[in-house]
């Protein structure tokens, strides 16, 4: 137990897979950083060996595959970095519109009530509507790496406040892109 | 255990076993690869069929296949279908399989067969003790480690009944791995090296899809579907149904209630299913109490009977290639697995899915223990450049408000995976806390598959919402849930007491090893000496080697005096006849080398660290 936490407290998900802590990653390295450590630290390393040794094992593969599993994907990255950095990513159910979506998330919701009222013309706005979320999405996705070069190149706390901003509206987004297929996804 | 486990010296051989749900396979790995292991009957596959004497002798595989004909009422056949499963869900089941579930199954499923009742682990046990016995016979030493496979959907509570058995079996599982890994194992051995591999999966009684990215001999499982009650058993009911009709009506009587009856028409029903895989037409052919039934089955009919299983399997195949972020045109290979593989039908369906010409070079029935063999080889160190990372087939969650569950764990997620969760009580002054654990991918905790109750126990009396417990999920690299809690404000583990909602017990299981090695046939005392001479041999052989280690030199006088005194007394009573004798000294001889034991384990974590470059 008391190794777990040892090892935990002094590695980061960075320092445990053994690349530089920036946000734009080269995945390929990535992988092949996790592949080498888990030819180190896998229990199948570990089946002849004691009791302690194997759990230490375990401990440490189970927090490197957490650690890669968390770093190749973007947005998953970003929330480790920005809790590490002491910002607050827990799960931003806000009920808040973003202002810069009001008009969109209005038509939408219109859109919605009336193919629920069995209107079926209202799918084209709907399918419409997802388009241009999906668009958006890109652009979110585009900014994204703009603020990841922009923090490695010199890391200021105000590039991450921002990037939490366009991270919650992200998941806003992708909410949006849900509550659309889930309209559209019976009819089809 | 033995203290010393840092070097074996000589390796216990490890075999791989397929437990299938129709038959089931050893292996094992020697310097020119994995190797079926076959019968003392001259036959590879071991039916996975259990039958209860009228004497009370227990008998698995070929022998039971012939009472499954002669006394269909104490034999089972099937029953990796019930594994890790209450009598609730097999409701389904039992309408189509002639399971003989014994009365007062409400808390733990029991089997009645003859005047026995057994658990579906027991029964499986009794299939892995017949492997063994194989094994035993081929390799001429005893074996006491396996590697086992499972399908990769197989949820906790099935993993866990698949381990338990292996364990009453007299088997050490140091592995649980997933079928259509195994074969992807088995092929990656001398195929190709990179690139992105689906393995399908169609076996007796289970379906499983998985997707894998071969690199420089590493297997990492991208993601697996499945349908764990799905396969050529399936086939085989709906055939019976048609002929049961047909019966009826030339015959004017129904063969329906008549178990016998029924098991000959399903041998002749499977032998005309498996023909039909090679020739156009086949025949249904059952002569019983003097009467004849003769049915000409085409393919084209028989191809409308499997095409609704066969679309079954493509919607967890979408979904895999969904998962693993990837198109039909990115999936380099195809390798079928499985005896339901050999129809026609189902080949040209999983070549037009993945579009790609499916490779079926290796025996569809062998390469699942083959590559658990594999497995076996990675384990005892016999290879070493091959490593499989696999994933967990369904996520794990926790009861919150309202019956709502909060993932912890996703699918798909290399396993070993962890997550952590704080936890506090509700109420002043509250002892323990209880969690509900469940596994499934729907919101609500209905509707998924309960896997176990966490009882964390002896929280320190407090005000409401001040305890901090932290507690950690771990699923380990069986895909089996582990979970260790730790009060925050002591540092202390909190015990947690684990009430599974479908296995057993850990007491359970205890008590069934107990009861399987009181009915076996071989001479129990000789086996048990024999065992304890094993053991009494490691630890000699580890003292010794210890002796040249600096550890042992940094002991007092005493210390060392003593630890030889008890080596002695080890070497006095090794060839008695009381196993007891010999385990009490070994004890003593582990109680004696305790400190040194403990140095060197410091040395070797500290040396292991260092070379990680913490």
């Amino acid at each position: 137990m008391w190794l777990r936490n040892f090892i935990f407290s002094v590695n980061g998900y960075y320092e445990l897979l053994g690349i530089e802590r920036k946000l734009s990653l080269d995945v390929a390295e990535l992988q092949q950083r996790f592949y080498e450590r888990s030819r180190e630290w896998h229990p199948d390393k570990f089946a002849r060996k004691s009791e302690a040794e194997r759990q230490q094992a375990l401990d440490m593969s189970s927090q490197l595959n957490d650690a890669y599993r968390t770093l190749r994907d973007p947005v998953k990255r970003a929330q480790y970095v920005l809790s590490e950095e002491g910002f607050d990513v827990g799960e931003q159910r806000s009920r808040d519109v973003p202002p810069e979506l009001l008009e969109e998330v209005f038509e939408l919701n219109m859109a919605l009530e009336e193919l629920r009222g069995g209107d079926e013309t209202a799918k084209e706005p709907l399918e419409a509507a997802r388009s241009n979320f999906e668009r958006m999405l890109e652009e979110v996705d585009l900014e994204m790496g703009k603020l990841f070069a922009a923090w490695d190149a010199m890391p200021a706390r105000e590039t991450l406040a921002e990037l939490r901003g366009l991270l919650n509206r992200r998941k806003y987004i992708q909410n949006l892109i849900q509550e659309v297929d889930k309209e559209l996804a019976p009819a089809a | 255990m033995g203290t010393f486990q840092i070097d074996f010296g000589k390796r216990d051989p490890v075999i791989g076993i397929d437990l299938g749900t129709t038959n089931s396979l050893g292996a094992f790995y020697d310097l020119t690869g994995p190797k079926i292991i076959p019968g003392d009957d001259g036959l590879n596959l071991v039916p996975s069929i259990v039958s209860v004497r009228e004497t009370g002798e227990v008998v698995a595989g070929n022998t039971a296949r012939e009472l499954l004909l002669t006394h269909p009422e104490r034999t089972v056949y099937s029953v990796k279908r019930l594994m890790g499963r209450g009598l609730a869900d097999i409701q389904e089941e039992r309408k189509r399989f002639p399971f003989p579930v014994a009365e007062g199954s409400e808390q733990v499923l029991r089997l009645q067969l003859g005047d026995k009742r057994l658990t579906p682990p027991e029964v499986s046990a009794y299939v892995l003790v017949q492997l063994k016995k194989n094994a035993e016979a081929f390799l001429g030493e005893p074996v006491t480690k396996a590697v086992i496979t499972v399908p990769a959907y197989f949820n906790d509570a099935q993993r866990q009944a698949t381990k338990d058995a292996g364990r009453i079996a007299g088997l050490e599982v140091l592995r649980l791995v997933n079928e259509p890994t195994a074969a992807a194992l088995a092929y990656g051995l001398d195929k190709r090296k990179e690139g992105i591999v689906a393995v399908y999966d169609l076996g007796g009684g289970t379906f499983d899809i998985s997707i894998l990215k071969l690199h420089d001999g590493i297997f990492e499982v991208l993601a697996t579907n499945g349908d764990t009650h799905l396969g050529g058993d399936d086939i085989d009911n709906l055939l019976i149904e048609i002929a049961l009709e047909d019966i009826q009506s030339e015959w004017s009587e129904s063969l329906r209630g008549d178990k016998e009856g029924v098991q000959r028409l399903r041998r002749a029903v499977i032998a005309a299913k498996e023909k039909l895989s090679f020739v156009p037409e086949a025949t249904i052919d059952l002569e019983y109490k003097g009467k004849k039934y003769q049915r000409m089955l085409d393919r084209s009919l028989f191809e409308k009977l499997v095409a609704p299983v066969v679309d079954r399997t493509l919607g967890p195949c979408r979904d895999c290639m969904k998962d693993a972020g990837l198109t039909a045109e990115q999936i380099d290979e195809v390798v079928l697995v499985g005896g339901s593989t050999r129809i026609p039908m189902v080949r040209s369906a999983v070549a037009a899915l993945f579009r790609a010409q499916p490779h079926t070079d290796l025996n569809p029935d062998e390469v699942v223990a083959l590559g658990a063999a594999v497995q076996a080889g990675i384990l005892s160190g016999a290879i070493d450049d091959k490593l499989l990372l696999d994933v967990t087939p369904l996520s794990l969650g926790i009861e919150t408000m309202g019956g709502v569950v909060s993932k912890l764990i996703h699918r798909n997620s290399t396993i070993p995976a962890s997550a952590t969760e704080a936890f506090t009580t509700a109420v002043d002054g509250q002892r323990n806390v209880l969690i509900h654990v469940v596994q499934g991918e729907r919101e609500l905790v209905k509707d998924c598959r309960s896997l176990a109750r966490f009882d964390l126990k002896d929280i320190e009396p407090m005000p409401a919402g001040l305890a901090r417990i932290e507690v950690r999920f771990l699923i380990d690299a069986n895909g089996i849930l582990n979970v260790t809690a730790r009060d925050q404000r002591t540092g202390r583990e909190t015990s947690v007491e684990v009430k599974p909602s479908y296995g057993l017990t850990d007491e359970q299981v205890e008590r069934m090893i107990l009861e399987s090695y009181e009915h076996a046939e071989e001479d129990i005392e000789a086996r048990q000496v024999r065992e304890a001479q094993v053991e009494a041999d490691n630890i000699l052989r580890a003292v010794e080697k210890a002796k040249h280690n600096d550890a042992w030199y940094e002991l007092s006088d005493a210390e060392r005096a003593a630890a030889d005194r008890a080596v002695n007394e080890l070497l006095v009573v090794y060839h008695s006849v009381d196993h007891n004798l010999i385990r009490e000294k070994i004890d003593a001889l582990n109680e004696a080398t305790r400190t040194l034991a403990e140095r060197m384990m410091n040395t070797a974590v500290g040396a292991a660290l260092k070379g990680t470059k913490i």
